[in-house]
């Protein structure tokens, strides 16, 4: 079996009353597409900004590649190999979009305390940058300021930014949100090449996608892990059925 | 070669390009004008090197709240600090400039490394009260100062000597300080344009844009901003170290928060985010409050004139009850303001035709 690269112990985070994330324990594994999916309001993306250190838990802990990273900010983690996208579009508007994932190798190099070569002028980021775009499809977008894409053209943008931070672990918060389904397919054959090569959280509403891409599958109710499993076993999971899927189906 | 002539091929470098030309060439054709009577030569370069030395702040302050999107209400005083420092050190009799102005510069830096670490962990609203509450704090500070001349200021007796290279009396002095301040502002005015390419640059202004995302991409953004707030407040700090130099006298008032105000005006007018907005900020802003007064003087008279022609002039007062309207000059620069911040957003620097991209 292959080692554990993420591991969430018992995470608990309360707003007020609402119990975000309940108990929560989950681990994925170096080299798999692990999936989380569940009903609105389970807890998903709250989950994904523990993991990314924009939301301190109350309890629980956090271990990546076997190092406590509880307490440790978001900017440390990326640098550690961990990304994130967002669910809400979040790409940098009044920048190209080549200036957008530039920007992350830029970040990727180390520190930014560079204070007299045009970073524009740069073929160090420029030339990583170009490949990270053409890597989802946006190459003929490059010069184009990040506002004026189509908002298909930012979730790839959005994906292209987190990917060039070149983590070990990505965490992708629902990178279909809002596409049609051209865009989508496009997003799934992306996902798709990228499997093997990099590790990935995937929160995604599209079952299509998560049973084609997924190894394993997390469903989370309430902000608790009912079931982990393969497609297969989720599939065949009474709980499930009932919780989300049946849901999914009369809805 | 080639890269240094390409602002030339659009009207906004073009424009650009003729100002500096005309800020530079001043000493040498300002006898012209004094010749043809418009304006005199000793008032025309004090007046433009007060400018100069004001466009020096404001393009720190630029590189901070246009570039780095921190509204500082409290910038006025590395302007106080670094006048200090000179009127203070030459009270004492040192007067080397090259003592005088590294102290003012690395003074200025270290109260904006403090002030920074501060607060800029604070965001909107509550970054602009801490700022203005340090500046005021300091401001206080300066008018407790009893021995350097307390609310009263200080008058400097000599300026800074830098070897004995400046001319020191006469209308030489003036010009030599007028070309001083020029380069300064120039060797200023590249540094920022270096700075915000940079990739040091890159990541202040996508925190400026979006401070999460730049997170998550592993951007340490505390650290940048704040070594912009420092950079901008050492600048400021030069900028200081001119005027007292300039005005031959230090006092609280050069670093009271309506100054801040001042230069967050020539900011916003001038153009936020632009590498010369400030300068065409600070070229309208002071020369509005120099002119304006006497621009609506003339005005006046000439309306009163035209209405008491056709209506009689005992109907509507005399002369010197509607020149004193011009003592309100400040409603028509408020109003201009209000103007350019509804109309052109991005301030006198956006007339001249949009950017090209970076």
């Amino acid at each position: 079996m292959a080692e554990t690269m993420l591991k969430v112990d018992s995470l608990v985070k309360r707003f007020g009353g609402l119990v975000a994330t309940d108990s929560l324990s989950l681990d994925v594994r170096a080299g798999e597409v692990h999936a989380l999916i569940g009903p609105n309001g389970a807890g998903k993306t709250t989950l994904i900004a523990q993991l990314s250190g924009f939301l301190q838990p109350d309890s629980g802990r956090i271990t990546f590649d076997g190092r406590d990273i509880t307490l440790l900010p978001a900017a440390a983690r990326v640098r550690l190999g961990l990304s994130r996208s967002f669910q809400i579009t979040s790409v940098l508007r009044d920048f190209t979009a080549l200036d957008n994932v530039a920007l992350a190798e830029q970040a990727r190099q180390g520190h930014s305390f560079r204070f007299w070569r045009s970073a524009r002028a740069d073929r160090s980021l420029r030339a990583p940058g170009r490949a990270a775009l053409e890597e989802v499809g946006l190459a003929h977008r490059a010069d184009d300021p990040a506002a004026s894409l189509s908002h298909g053209e930012q979730r790839q943008l959005e994906v292209a930014m987190a990917m060039a931070c070149d983590p070990r672990l990505l965490l992708l918060d629902e990178p279909m949100a809002g596409m049609g389904p051209e865009e989508s397919a496009r997003m799934v054959d992306l996902l798709r090449r990228l499997r093997g090569r990099r590790t990935m959280l995937l929160i995604e509403h599209d079952m299509d996608a998560v049973f084609a891409l997924a190894d394993r599958i997390t469903v989370l109710v309430y902000g608790r892990a009912i079931a982990t499993g393969t497609p297969a076993e989720i599939r065949a999971n009474e709980a499930v059925r009932t919780a989300y899927l049946g849901e999914a189906e009369s809805g | 070669m080639a890269g240094l002539l390409t602002p030339l091929t659009t009207w906004r470098g073009r424009i650009t390009a003729l100002l500096l030309v005309l800020l530079g060439l001043l000493p040498w054709y300002a006898p012209w004008l004094d010749a043809a009577g418009i304006i005199s030569q000793k008032f025309a370069l004090t007046l433009m090197t007060r400018v100069l030395i004001l466009a020096i702040a404001a393009v720190s302050l630029n590189l901070i709240l246009g570039y780095g999107g921190m509204v500082s209400f409290g910038h006025a005083v590395y302007i106080g600090l670094g006048g200090y420092t000179v009127g203070i050190m030459a009270h004492h009799g040192v007067q080397d400039g090259f003592l005088q102005f590294p102290l003012a510069i690395g003074l200025s830096a270290l109260l904006a490394l403090a002030i920074g670490a501060l607060s800029l962990r604070t965001r909107g609203v509550y970054f602009i009260m801490l700022t203005l509450a340090f500046a005021q704090l300091l401001y206080y500070v300066g008018v407790g100062l009893e021995a350097y001349g307390g609310d009263d200021g200080l008058t400097i007796n000599r300026r800074s000597d830098f070897a004995g290279l400046l001319p020191t009396r006469g209308l030489d002095k003036i010009v030599a300080f007028y070309i001083v301040s020029f380069v300064v502002l120039v060797l200023v005015l590249w540094l920022v344009h270096r700075l915000v390419n940079a990739r040091f640059g890159m990541a202040l202004r996508g925190t400026k844009s979006n401070e999460t995302r730049m997170q998550a991409l592993g951007f340490a953004t505390f650290h940048y901003r704040l070594a912009a707030f420092v950079i901008a407040g050492a600048i400021c700090g030069l900028a200081g170290a001119l005027l007292a130099n300039h005005t031959e006298f230090i006092s609280p008032a050069m670093m009271h928060w309506t100054r801040s105000g001042d230069l967050i005006v020539m900011v916003v007018l001038g153009g936020m985010g632009s590498l010369f907005g400030p300068l065409y900020g600070a070229i309208a802003f002071l020369l509005l409050e120099e002119f304006l007064p006497s621009l609506l003087r003339l005005v006046l008279t000439w309306l009163h004139g035209g209405i008491s022609a056709v209506l009689g002039g005992a109907a509507i007062g005399t002369l010197d009850a509607w020149l004193r309207l011009a003592e309100y000059w400040q409603i028509a620069l408020g109003t201009i303001m209000i103007l350019v911040v509804l109309y052109a957003r991005g301030g006198i620097d956006s007339l001249f035709g949009r950017p090209r991209h970076g």
